[in-house]
């Protein structure tokens, strides 16, 4: 019964977190000219984030009802 | 190595193939075995949200910016984990209300507007159809590129004849393919299952063939990502492609594209006809919130690669759009099976988009703008017609014939002003206008049609003059001097420095003011006025969406679905235990016999929850009943307004259930009153038994004594005189006293009754005193008793009746001389002024009459009963014969205080022996006031 109000909330979190991940300042943090295994940081921070809140939004919304 | 024979062959097969699909998923879902029914479907079906723009577009983007093609994938990404809230309420309510597209969607939030449905689908027409146009130049483009093969030549479709123009025939035949696709038959909820299989394939397709490509480019031509990095790192004109921008410009238009893609994900008509109309089941939304933006995820992973790989292939100014790097990277290298990959991926990009679009467009020409007008001007002649459906079809073939052309035509005229990408943003700007009446629409209740009408129609004209009207002046079908002058030469009007606003790219400018004026006019119009009873009632089907759900959703399901026996039994249950079991199940037994059905049969479907419901309400309220039933048909959260509810049934309870504490209370006391009233009348009725008894007792002895001494005389005749004389003596003393007892007991009756006669004069009190000393001084002289008199002259009179108050004196005077001791007894009568309290506790001015004799004197256990009728004192002391009636202290007690004096028996030391009998009477008042003045 709570269940459907818990994910609600961590969706909410999340999207909050994405809005700072993708955005400035925390671009901003990574936005240099170095790079990380041949890949620009920029790139690479960006795929990474990107794919780490998929998989965030992902559990959140698949996770069993517990 | 590629004829054009055989891309024209290929490109037709393609499109037999989705038709196949198309087809084959038709059939299916006629024999009611959805191929769609299927989240993953659904997932992929919403990336139609990828066209031609980010297949060919987004490679040309990144190699002129680098990583600022990817807001426009972040957006949605963003938009999908609000989806779960914004996505699944305008499902929800695009169910509830058979809504069939975004301007159906609006007019209907707003009162079932048909002004501003046929205004959203006018902005989506006019917005869309750049989009359409960028889908067009990049098949076309990339068709004569592989057409041109082995060359790589960029086409330049201003300077080719319209009828060589392969964007023409493009157009035709998309014209002619989505016409076949889309409006075979027309389908009153304006699904097309058909069309979103073959749009689910289609997005693995252009999956597929951009990660080919994307591979080869990386693996095949360079060394691995790093290689292509490290390369392009060299190089200083792509060195600066890896860093964003870091100004607050650049991060101002990344985070104005961000929102861009994150509104247009939501609210261009396709993305809405794939994620709202075409939605089989809303919990499908759940795989599509994390499936969709790892799709976005993945076609975007090689774009930087492919941007890079081809600006280091061909040269920065190497004469090879970047747009077309994905075709003629495979192209260069002799790719040929490749590059035709690479084509129908994007084909399919373009037929996806181009589909979905314009079914989704000529359905809402079709029923926001022409029919409405049509059924307006009564052309329709509805009485001769019977069947609409052919004339509806017709209408939507003509649109769907009418949007392409007009997307070519915006093609020939603007589209080779700008890359890919940003054709493609101008339509997104257009559609973000949506935003505040949608999302407003949402979640505000007090949004009125006035307020969406004006807010549409601010941000329309601003995007038209910032955005639209430029894109026409650059590409010279507009005078240019408009745009660095500004209307009418007002400089504060230049469409892209709107106000002087400069620093901004023109989609975050147009962005910027489109939206203020948007949402300004939205809100200041809606606040205008309260909305009217239409408007109020769409939104709060609309605002309340969700939560109807939160307790009634079960409704909508168990009408679906159906329950199980289990469900029913517990409804019973349920039913039993507030109505009781016989009743319930007669109820039920009811309400099964009016379906025909018996009770074992009986299913939990919407109706039977509906009847256990009324049934529950009718004893529990209806809030309590619904979380009840609620709680058996399913497990729901409870809402804010149920728990409300319920507060308000519970504390009404409280509030009734006060009152009848109240009335109990009341009810007790009330008891308990009439209890005392009749003890009370018990009490009295014993006493006029005892007064009865007594009366008689005290009348049957001088009767006695009387019949005696008479039967005596009568008997015997020879009684001597003197003896005789005696027993007369003795009959006629006892005559008299059973005269004064019968006279005192009616005096008692008449006092007590209230009907004696009074009469109340000004009466000094000092002659009365004195006469009835002198009227018993026989008696006092007879017993040897001295009578003593300190009387205080001149006493001041009281307003009473005399000869009662005479009564009073002598009562007390005859008291005093038959207790005091015979010979040297001693009565001594006072009299004078004195205060005393009255029923209210202040003192006033009195008379004060005191009679002390020194006889025996009373018990103080016997004080106050002396003033009980026939309680004589000294009665059971004294052995002899009671020396009178017992009635003479309680009548002069009536008659004192009946004229608001006290009467008593003082208190005396013990020493002095005697009884000590005082009354006081009050002064008038005006002697009263005399006195407090003194």
């Amino acid at each position: 019964m709570y269940r459907s109000r818990l994910t609600t909330q961590r969706l909410a979190a999340v999207f909050l977190l994405g809005c700072l991940l993708f955005n400035y300042p925390v671009l901003a943090l990574f936005n240099k000219a170095v790079a990380v295994f041949g890949i620009p940081l920029l790139y690479a921070y960006i795929f990474l984030a990107w794919f780490g809140f998929i998989l965030l939004v992902a559990v959140v919304v698949e996770r069993r009802p517990d | 190595m590629l004829a054009g024979w055989i891309v024209v062959l290929a490109s037709f097969a393609y499109l037999g193939v989705l038709f196949a699909i198309a087809w084959h998923a038709d059939r299916r879902a006629d024999q009611g075995r959805s191929l769609i029914a299927n989240p993953t479907v659904y997932a992929l079906s919403l990336a139609v949200y990828c066209t031609t723009w980010t297949f060919y577009g987004s490679v040309g983007r990144a190699a002129a910016t680098g990583i600022g093609f990817l807001p426009i994938y972040l957006g949605p990404t963003l938009m999908m984990v609000l989806g779960w809230f914004v996505l699944r309420k305008i499902v929800r309510v695009a169910k509830a209300n058979r809504i069939t597209s975004i301007a159906d969607f609006v007019a209907s939030r707003y009162g079932k507007s048909q002004l501003l449905g046929g205004m959203v689908t006018v902005i989506a027409v006019v917005g869309v159809i750049p989009y359409i146009a960028l889908q067009l130049k990049a098949v076309s483009h990339s068709f004569s590129i592989l057409a041109a093969v082995p060359e790589v030549v960029m086409p330049r479709a201003g300077e080719v004849p319209l009828l060589q123009d392969s964007a023409l025939y493009v157009a035709a035949i998309m014209a002619a393919f989505t016409i076949l696709f889309g409006t075979r038959h027309l389908d009153a909820t304006e699904r097309h299952e058909g069309m979103v299989a073959a749009i689910a394939f289609e997005s693995v397709v252009k999956l597929v063939a951009f990660l080919a490509v994307g591979l080869f480019v990386t693996y095949g031509l360079f060394d691995g990502m790093a290689d292509i990095f490290a390369r392009a790192r060299a190089l200083p004109q792509l060195e600066r492609l890896l860093t964003a921008s870091d100004t607050a410009a650049g991060y101002g238009s990344w985070a104005a594209l961000t929102f861009l893609s994150l509104l247009s994900v939501l609210l261009l008509p396709r993305q809405f006809q794939i994620a709202v109309v075409e939605n089989v089941n809303e919990a499908h939304l759940k795989r599509a919130v994390w499936l969709f933006p790892l799709y976005l995820f993945l076609i975007n992973l090689f774009v930087l690669p492919i941007a890079l790989g081809g600006l280091l292939h061909f040269g920065p100014g190497g004469g090879v759009d970047a747009d077309t790097f994905v075709l003629t990277l495979p192209l260069a290298n002799q790719q040929g099976a490749l590059a035709l990959l690479a084509y129908i991926g994007g084909l399919s990009a373009a037929t996806g988009m181009v589909i979905v679009e314009t079914i989704a467009l000529s359905t809402m020409v079709c029923n926001d703008l022409v029919m409405p007008l049509l059924l307006r001007r009564g052309w329709l002649r509805l009485r001769e017609r019977t069947d609409l459906s052919g004339l509806l079809l017709e209408i939507r073939r003509w649109a769907i014939v009418v949007i392409l052309m007009l997307g070519y035509a915006y093609f020939r005229l603007a589209g080779e002003a700008y890359a890919l990408v940003s054709i493609g943003l101008i339509s997104f700007a257009a559609v973000a206008q949506f935003a505040p009446a949608v999302i407003g629409g949402l979640y505000w209740k007090g949004a009125t049609r006035g307020g969406a009408l004006a807010g549409l129609s601010a941000g329309f004209a601003v995007w038209l003059y910032t955005l639209l009207l430029p894109s026409f002046a650059k590409s010279g079908w507009l005078p240019d001097d408009f745009m660095a002058a500004g209307l009418l030469g007002i400089e504060l009007l230049r469409p892209q420095q709107l106000f002087g606003l400069t620093g901004l790219d023109e989609i975050s400018h147009c962005l910027l003011w489109s939206l203020l004026a948007n949402l300004g006019a939205y809100v200041g119009v809606s606040l205008w006025r309260a909305p009217d009873a239409n408007e109020a009632r769409q939104a709060g089907l609309f605002v309340d969406a969700l939560r109807a759900e939160e307790t009634g959703h079960w409704r909508g399901r168990g009408a679906v679905g159906g329950g199980t026996a289990a469900q029913v039994a517990e409804l019973l249950a349920l039913a039993g235990r507030f109505l009781g079991p016989d009743k319930a199940r007669r109820a039920f037994e009811r309400h099964a016999a009016a379906r025909e059905l018996s009770l074992d049969r009986l299913t939990a479907d919407a109706s039977l929850v509906h009847f256990a419901e009324a049934q529950l309400t009718g004893a529990i309220g209806s809030a309590s009943a619904r979380v009840l039933v609620a709680s058996v048909v399913e497990e729901e959260p409870l809402g804010r307004d149920e728990v409300m509810n319920i507060l308000d049934e519970a504390s009404q309870a409280r509030a009734y259930s006060r009152e009848l504490e109240q009335k109990s209370q009341e009810l007790t006391l009330a008891t308990a009153e009439l209890r005392a009233a009749n003890e009370r009348l018990r009490e009295l009725d014993r006493m006029k038994d005892d007064f009865i008894s007594t009366v008689t007792h005290e009348l049957r002895t001088p009767l006695t004594s009387i019949r005696a001494f008479s039967e005596m005389l009568h008997e015997d005749p020879r009684i001597e005189l003197a003896e005789r004389t005696r027993f007369l003596g003795i009959i006629v003393g006892e005559t008299e006293r059973l005269s004064r007892l019968i006279n005192q007991i009616l005096d008692l009756a008449k006092l007590e009754s209230g009907r004696a006669d009074w009469t109340s004069v000004a009466v000094d009190l000092a002659p009365v005193i004195h006469e009835a000393c002198a009227s018993l001084s026989q008696l006092y002289k007879d017993k040897g008793v001295a009578l003593t008199l300190e009387i205080e002259e001149p006493l001041p009179t009281v307003m009473a009746d005399r000869d009662r108050l005479m009564q009073v004196m002598i009562n007390l005077l005859s008291n005093a001389v038959k207790f005091a001791p015979a010979g040297c007894g001693r009565v001594k009568v006072g009299a004078g002024r004195t205060v005393m309290l009255d029923a209210a506790g202040r003192t006033e001015a009195a008379l004060r009459v005191a009679v002390a004799d020194n006889g025996p004197g009373i018990r103080p256990e016997d004080r106050e009963t002396i003033f009980e009728k026939f309680r004589q004192g000294g009665q059971d002391v004294l052995t002899d014969k009671p020396q009178g009636t017992g009635l003479g202290l309680p009548i002069s007690r009536q008659i004192v205080e009946y004229f608001g004096g006290r009467l008593w028996l003082e208190p005396v030391a013990a020493a002095e022996a005697g009884a000590h009998f005082v009354f006081t009477l009050p002064l008038p008042s005006g002697d009263n006031a005399e006195q407090q003045k003194a």
